[in-house]
């Protein structure tokens, strides 16, 4: 059973003047279904204002659609008796490090999401203890969160989320505001995630390197799911993706133009560990 | 220069008031403010001071430390000083022109600095010794009878509340002061001036950098609200706490000290 399911999924931002009167409707979704299986990795990419967001907001009933209905591990989000079972289903991190942390202190701020559940404080314990070591971050539980990196602050934020002890984790563009180092970072504790510990994940971004190893790329314009597929199924399509102003990983796109140069290499390459294969082995077979 | 302001001036040490529950320390420092208030010859105040001294001793932070909250109150206390000094009436002791130093006024300028003083440095040692974030769990869980109260008479403290935002509000000063500081380096880089000209001319400087540190507020703010949002927050009920404040042995020695103290103080208040 699907552990996200949506359909015909749509959320209106409604204006209103002083009066209470519609001023304008700016629907930043339109008619989204998609399906996420349990265990899976999954990537939303899309510009600014594409509804990314918006949609990662909903599956964890911060907002409720419109029209339309998201279940979440079989819950209906928009149903009010279901919220909390939905937010502990669904942890969601955020893009800005700095606004997400609510405590002075690592483990405080872990802790943050257990406590308000109403966890016994040795459970509490052992979850923050726990969550800080799936992060990487247990020697750091006595530190002031304003004395880390941003890539640290974030993996803090995921052991928050990881507190809860959720199915599925939502990252909205986790990586926005890191340098390279933090990114890379970030990401790895993110795939740990999902390969040891059999998490969900649902990964928003608009970076095309990111996107390479998930399992299933969807890609939205305008509130509506334009593309979807595998990562290879995705980049091969260079132009389509160009023409909705979205890059390809610059490793794809090399490939893309020496292929159309006359170059004989397999259609999408994704990594640079492809790339030097492919080149190798036409090397190679010239010599032969 | 503006990385350098900290707020709550704990003072890191080893010492028996360090390792005390927040709410005895508050309670103590209640009592010390009532007793401090309410003595009236000098064997009372004699013996406040000991208290006083002894605490500062228990503490190991150096004296040096509490004084310094001295420096910002010391026109008030020379004009409350000179204010009780000459305005008093009584006997007149000596006669400056138009201005007469009274007896009752000599005693009371004198009462009310000492008064003053030794409130600062007493209040001092708590802070000294508590952490903001113990000094909020403690508050909260001292107050924690008004929420009950309130419930009885349909009347909500926001006790836990207030709790939260006063750990939120530390949390992000930290960060606030960062962002000033980026905004006014930002400013300074075209040309703005936060340095020269006189009080006035330097508070008009500051408008251009108050409006964008507002709007970052407000939109940490909204950020923020999701993210506890997110996390199950949903206000103080149900909730359960990583370390919950506990009593010690250490705990109980030093309520039963601190009853000893308000005991003897009234004893002696009543004799004399």
């Amino acid at each position: 059973m699907a552990i996200i399911r949506s359909k015909d999924l749509v959320h209106e931002y409604i204006r209103r003047d002083e009066a209470g009167n519609v001023e304008s409707i700016q629907t930043a979704l339109d008619h989204v279904d998609l399906e996420v299986e349990p265990g899976q990795f999954i990537s939303i990419l899309g510009h600014n204002g594409s509804g990314k967001s918006t949609f990662a907001k909903h599956i964890n009933a911060l907002l409720t659609p419109s029209e339309g209905v998201l279940w979440v591990d079989g819950m209906n989000t928009s149903d009010d008796e279901y919220t909390f079972a939905v937010r502990q289903t669904a942890g969601m991190v955020f893009q800005n490090p700095d606004n997400q942390i609510i405590a002075s202190v690592v483990d405080e701020d872990v802790a943050f999401a257990p406590e308000n559940m109403g966890v016994p404080s040795d459970e509490i314990v052992q979850r923050v203890e726990k969550a800080l070591k799936m992060v990487g971050m247990y020697k750091y539980r006595s530190h002031s969160p304003n004395k880390l990196s941003g890539g640290q602050k974030q993996r803090v934020a995921i052991a928050g989320v990881m507190a809860m002890q959720p199915k599925c984790i939502i990252l909205d563009e986790p990586t926005a505001m890191l340098d390279p180092d933090g990114r890379a970072e970030v990401l790895r504790a993110v795939h740990d995630l999902n390969r040891e510990k059999g998490i969900t994940v649902i990964l928003i971004t608009h970076y095309m390197e990111e996107v390479v190893d998930s399992d299933f790329v969807y890609v939205m314009e305008k509130g509506k799911v334009i593309m979807k597929g595998k990562p290879r199924d995705i980049f091969t399509q260079v132009d389509e993706l160009k023409s909705h102003g979205l890059d390809v990983p610059q490793v794809t796109m090399l490939a893309h133009e020496l292929r159309k140069s006359g170059v004989p290499l397999p259609e999408c390459i994704l990594t640079r560990q492809e790339l030097v294969a492919s080149l190798a082995k036409i090397k190679n077979g010239g010599h032969e | 220069m503006l990385r350098e302001i900290t707020l709550g001036q704990y003072y890191p040490a080893n010492s028996v008031l360090h390792s005390l529950d927040p709410r005895v320390k508050l309670f103590g420092t209640l009592v010390y403010i009532i007793t401090l208030f309410s003595f009236d010859n000098v064997p009372l105040f004699a013996m406040i001071l000991i208290a006083l001294i002894g605490v500062i001793k228990l503490s190991k932070v150096p004296f040096s430390f509490m004084v310094k909250g001295l420096r910002s109150i010391i026109m008030l206390l020379v004009i409350a000083g000179l204010f009780n000094m000459f305005l008093t009436p009584g006997i007149t002791l000596v006669e400056l022109g138009p201005l007469k130093i009274t007896d009752v006024g000599l005693i009371n300028a004198i009462k009310m600095t000492s008064r003053m003083v030794m409130l600062i440095i007493g209040t001092s040692v708590m802070t000294l010794t508590t952490t903001p974030n113990q000094l909020t769990a403690g508050l909260e869980k001292s107050l924690g009878f008004l929420s009950k109260f309130g419930a009885a008479i349909n009347v909500d403290f926001h006790v836990h509340d207030i709790a939260m935002i006063m750990s939120i509000a530390l949390r992000f000063i930290p960060v606030l002061i960062e962002e000033t500081d980026k905004i006014m380096k930002a400013q300074m880089a075209r040309g703005a001036d936060f340095e020269t000209g006189g009080l006035v001319k330097k508070a008009t400087n500051m408008v251009p950098l108050l409006v964008p540190l507002f709007v970052s507020a407000f939109r940490r703010a909204t950020d923020l609200a999701y993210a506890m949002e997110a996390r199950c927050y949903n206000g103080g009920e149900g909730r359960t706490k990583m370390r919950p404040l506990t009593y010690t042995s250490l705990d109980q020695r030093a309520y039963i000290c601190l009853f000893m103290y308000i005991i003897l103080f009234y004893a002696v208040k009543a004799v004399l």
